[in-house]
């Protein structure tokens, strides 16, 4: 009889893609938990969720909803909230290309100029996140308060003039309850999920594909635009998205750091789900909200055409 | 000329991106000031009034709620940490070392909740709740669920870059030495992978003592600190929260330094 112990696997060096019957199921056993989690909480909530915005609007959390398909909750939903909706794009998109522009900047020095400092850097870039997301949100509100020296900076400036000009201001004498300030407190909050995912890209280009484009007399700008930027695009789109996405659902700067005239879409599914129980309209609402972005990151991806996305 | 040109454009990119971390740092540096700030004779609580350092020396007279908030939100990030970092640890294992018909599938599921807005996640969740009949049991089960849920992703992602990242000539070595493969994950593969295992747990466990848009949803009448801090805001909010963003933005640090500082250690050890 041969002991086990004493019999070396017929081959040590078999990968995964090998292995015989009996350890495929194992992938399976060790999958099951996670993926049933994932299915019943995340997957098949979706479907509730459109069901929800085809209840009868008549109904309330009380008396329950009758399913009437009502598809009528879409259109009074988004003719009521088109304000919102317009809003919630408008300011994610601006914060997402304000993250882009101060991301690139951060991430390019880090991954080419930090040097020994550069993991140092990167958790810089997600230290802000080991304190409250909402704390640092309504750390704006001092910042930006009205007689503080931001605001008093900006004038001397004369920015604010410019703010208002552009209207993301209304007055002169004010950042706060403005747009500019929660398209700030959006661009800060989700800035470092725009540096990651740029980092992560600008760290793979081969450094010496930068200094050819310079020995073939490029200039560093042209350089640039030409080499470095093209070569780092996926981290660029998956930057954008993960910028965009979470800014547009986002209803905590709107609410914190805006007023009644800067609400976006998540305070009305917000509102309409806990304070007004109207679970049709929010449902159809947060479906509407699903929607947009779904088209627009398909569009998106499309036209900037990368498919390493994942 | 020219180095000098070079040397300007070199150190000019360093140093914006250095003011650009600097200012990321500016809200954290205003809630630990506001941490020490005396705001009981004013009801401006925007404003610097006074130091003091009596909410950190009398955690006893903090106003009502903070506590039972700080404390509701510690448990559920630990239970959600423990559940979310047990599944999400055999679910990485999974995908990085077997094969199996529905793996790219099963990325995608994984993927998605890391890209959909969290209104949409919350909203879903709480409209399944709803059908499920549970709409009047809302609170601790169905915020832990959800917690689970989103972390869930986190720590696949995580565990699975630590995994795939795997020298595997260790294992190799330890079964070539008559190691059984039991042996061999205990003592090579699992404290490998340990590093990415903790990592994901902290991850988790600060993605859920700080979420709100989905807890808001799924809370009933529960309020985490989240919570407490956002109802807040419309009365005026107190300092003391201030002290436990600091307090856990220190331990999150310490934290995260003692977890890198181990896995130099044991790099430089395997390196030996």
């Amino acid at each position: 009889m041969t002991s086990t112990a004493g019999v070396a696997p017929a081959n040590p060096h078999e990968t995964a893609t090998k292995a015989p019957r009996g350890r495929k199921l194992t992938g399976y056993w060790l999958i099951l938990p996670g993926a049933l989690w994932l299915l019943v909480f995340f997957v098949i909530p979706f479907y509730s969720l459109l069901a929800a915005s085809l209840f009868d609007p008549k109904g309330s959390p009380l008396t329950g909803y009758d399913m009437t398909w009502h598809f009528g909750n879409f259109v009074d939903a988004f003719d009521q909230y088109k304000g919102q909706i317009g809003r919630s794009i408008l300011y994610a998109g601006i914060a997402t290309l304000t993250c882009l522009v101060v991301g690139y900047v951060l991430a390019y020095a880090i991954a080419f100029k930090a040097g020994r400092w550069k993991n140092l850097m990167l958790v810089l870039v997600i230290a802000p996140f080991f304190t409250s997301f909402l704390l640092r949100t309504l750390s704006w509100k001092l910042i930006l308060a009205d007689d503080g020296w931001v605001v008093s900076a900006a004038q001397t400036l004369h920015l604010t003039n410019l703010l208002n000009l552009i209207g993301l201001t209304s007055t002169d004498d004010r950042l706060l309850a403005t747009p500019f300030a929660v398209i700030a407190g959006l661009t800060y909050n989700f800035l470092p999920f725009m540096v990651l995912p740029l980092y992560a890209s600008l760290e793979k280009v081969d450094i010496r594909l930068i200094e050819a484009s310079g020995d073939l007399y490029a200039s560093p700008i042209r350089g640039f635009f030409k080499v470095t930027f093209p070569l780092s695009l996926p981290g660029v789109v998956a930057g954008t998205l993960l910028t965009f996405i979470p800014a547009a659902g986002d209803y905590v700067n709107a609410q914190l750091l805006g007023s009644p005239n800067t609400r976006m879409v998540g305070n009305s599914i917000q509102n309409l789900f806990t304070s007004q129980g109207d679970y049709a309209a929010a449902g159809a609402l947060s479906v509407i909200l699903m929607v947009i972005i779904v088209a627009a990151v398909m569009l998106y991806v499309r036209t900037a055409g990368t498919e390493e996305l994942v | 000329m020219r180095a000098a040109r070079r040397w300007v454009g070199n150190h000019l990119i360093l140093g914006l991106g250095l003011l650009i971390l600097a200012y990321t740092f500016v809200p954290i540096a205003i809630v630990v000031l506001m941490s020490f700030n005396d705001s009981s004779k004013s009801r401006n609580v925007y404003k610097f009034q006074k130091f003091t350092t009596d909410h950190w020396l009398h955690p006893h007279g903090w106003a009502n709620g903070i506590w039972d908030s700080v404390l509701l939100s510690i448990s559920i990030a630990a239970c959600a940490t423990v559940i979310a970092t047990v599944l999400g640890t055999l679910a990485a294992f999974a995908l990085v070392r077997h094969r199996f018909a529905g793996r790219s599938a099963a990325n995608v599921i994984i993927f998605l909740p890391m890209a959909s807005p969290e209104i949409v996640m919350g909203s879903s969740l709480l409209a399944l709740f709803v059908s499920a009949g549970y709409g009047g049991h809302l609170g601790f089960i169905t915020i832990l669920i959800a917690h689970i849920m989103f972390c869930l992703s986190f720590v696949i992602v995580t565990v699975k870059a630590r995994l795939a990242g795997l020298n595997d000539n260790l294992e190799q070595a330890a079964m070539d030495l008559y190691a059984t493969e039991s042996q061999t994950f205990r003592r090579i593969t699992f404290p490998l992978v340990l590093p990415g295992i903790v990592g994901a747990a902290l991850l988790s466990f600060s993605l859920s003592f700080d979420d709100f848009i989905i807890t808001n949803l799924n809370a009933g009448q529960r309020v985490t600190f989240p919570m407490y801090v956002y109802g807040a805001n419309q009365r005026g909010v107190p300092m003391e929260v201030n002290v436990i963003g600091t307090a856990m933005f220190v331990i999150s640090i310490v934290i995260v330094v003692g977890n890198e500082v181990v896995r130099r250690r044991q790099e430089k050890a395997l390196a030996a």
